[in-house]
């Protein structure tokens, strides 16, 4: 089993699914649904679909329940998890769940347990709960934006809804706010940090800014932070090096705004049909690293 | 000696730990929200914060009330059938939420960020045209809901929300709509 991914389809009555899935058009085809790519975890499934036909993957795997935000279907997937002794992903990216702090620690434990232990990408709600958890430092991967960036350097907050300090100008206080989060070990052993400037970082040290091409009506649009983290997944799970899997993804997202030309009004469906182009461009220019600095 | 170390001890002054504030504590963000709005429409001055870590699970919030109010407030929940799980006095600072705003003007466009949540409208239409940011499972349901509406047709994210993302999201939209009508 080459990579899972992990998280929540926004609709009432979506089942637990655990399986493979197909992209067709603007929707996801797995066990006999359709679910529709507009932002959240399908969007980032989408990513990593149309990624992992650039790149060669064979068919990677979700954990997918409905939750509109009771909790419900966040529960049944970490229950799932949390119970699991057949699966043995080489790498798990957890995406929109209900922040759980106990939830999140009886899954870490059950992935602790294999041998070797997955590579672990945290996104979104389970990002929370993992810092919240004090287990951050068990992560490889965090992709925050800056203003998680900021909730990861502030020790006391258990959401960003709590930020305290660093609430405007995060993009320039980036650097400051990732020597915070490592200082406190609230930090994974990388971060991908998202923005205006891309930030790669690795074990505390800053390796990479990505700034360039620029595209600044991405930034309102649901989804790109998703197709980033579905990039970074499906670069990881081909063997990519993480910091050069940062790099690239990074980049790839860039090259996405640059090909579809976005307005604000765009959606993140209509970016998709862009993004083998604009991987294969992040490709073949991604500089590269000394696979020892990873 | 003894009675010089007990005179001491009486004149040791005795540090209050009366808190006029009491707190409401629910199984879910959602009914924190309902219960919000019923108490904020009764007039009742109160405050969500972040609960005391050793309450924590998540995705918590809490109601700050007066402890003066507590009878009144618990007649009017109980009528709407949102009594709390537990009420408990207030003896620690409790975690204020975000309450600064940034804004983006894109032209046409105008975003407004609360916390980690992002909402984009038409300046013309009003219409909404993206939401984006935050990490909670009612996010994407919330964008769904939202997104193609204009602010005075779209429901209220409180009024289907249940986390704290969909709570900054409320706070972002009322800054929009604030902003939009000038």
């Amino acid at each position: 089993m080459s990579w899972l991914i992990v998280g929540t389809v926004p609709e009432k009555n979506v089942p637990l699914l655990w399986n493979t899935y197909t992209l067709q058009g603007e929707y996801l085809r797995i066990d006999n649904l359709q679910i529709p790519v507009n932002r959240g975890t399908p969007a980032l499934l989408a990513a990593m679909f149309l990624a992992g036909q650039v790149l060669g993957l064979e068919p990677v795997q979700t954990v997918l329940a409905g939750d509109i935000g009771t909790g419900e279907g966040s529960r049944a997937i970490y229950d799932a998890l949390a119970s699991d002794t057949d699966h043995c992903p080489r790498g798990v990216t957890f995406h929109y769940l209900m922040p759980d702090i106990q939830g999140h620690n009886a899954v870490l434990w059950n992935l602790e347990k294999r041998s070797p232990v997955p590579l672990l990408v945290a996104d979104a709600g389970f990002m929370y709960a993992a810092k919240m958890s004090g287990f951050a430092t068990h992560y490889d991967l965090f992709t925050p934006d800056a203003g998680e960036m900021a909730f990861l350097a502030d020790e006391k907050a258990p959401h960003p809804f709590y930020t305290r300090g660093f609430l405007l100008q995060e993009e320039e206080r980036v650097p400051e706010l990732i020597h915070a989060a490592y200082a406190q070990e609230n930090a994974a052993r990388h971060l991908l940090v998202k923005g205006a400037t891309d930030s790669v970082v690795a074990h505390g040290s800053l390796v990479a800014h990505i700034t360039q091409p620029s595209t600044p009506t991405m930034e309102p649009i649901g989804g790109t932070g998703d197709t980033l983290t579905g990039l970074v997944s499906a670069l990881l799970a081909s063997g990519t090096p993480m910091i050069q899997a940062c790099h690239c993804a990074a980049l790839a997202n860039r090259y996405l705004g640059v090909l579809a030309k976005p307005t604000p009004a765009t959606s993140v469906v209509e970016l998709l049909p862009f993004l083998p182009q604009a991987l294969e461009h992040a490709l073949r220019t991604a500089p590269a690293y000394d696979v020892s600095a990873t | 000696m003894k009675w010089i170390r007990a005179l001491f001890a009486r004149s040791t002054p005795v540090s209050s730990s009366m808190s006029e504030k009491g707190m409401l504590l629910y199984p879910s963000t959602g009914e924190v929200i309902r219960a919000e709005s019923i108490l904020r429409a009764a007039g009742i001055d109160i405050a969500v914060k972040g609960p005391p870590p050793n309450l924590r699970q998540g995705c918590d919030m809490v109601i700050e009330f007066p402890l003066v109010h507590e009878l009144r407030i618990s007649e009017i929940l109980e009528a709407a059938s949102l009594s709390p799980l537990r009420v408990v006095v207030v003896q620690d600072h409790l975690l204020e939420p975000v309450s600064l705003f940034h804004s983006k003007d894109f032209g046409d466009f105008l975003m407004v960020r609360a916390a980690n949540m992002k909402i984009t409208v038409d300046k013309h239409s009003h219409t909404i045209v993206n939401i984006s940011g935050g990490g909670c499972p009612d996010v994407p349901y919330l964008a769904h809901m939202l997104v193609g509406k204009t602010l005075d047709q779209a429901p209220e994210p409180r009024s289907l929300g249940q986390t704290l993302c969909g709570y900054a999201l409320q706070l972002a939209f009322q800054e929009v709509r604030r902003l939009c009508r000038g």
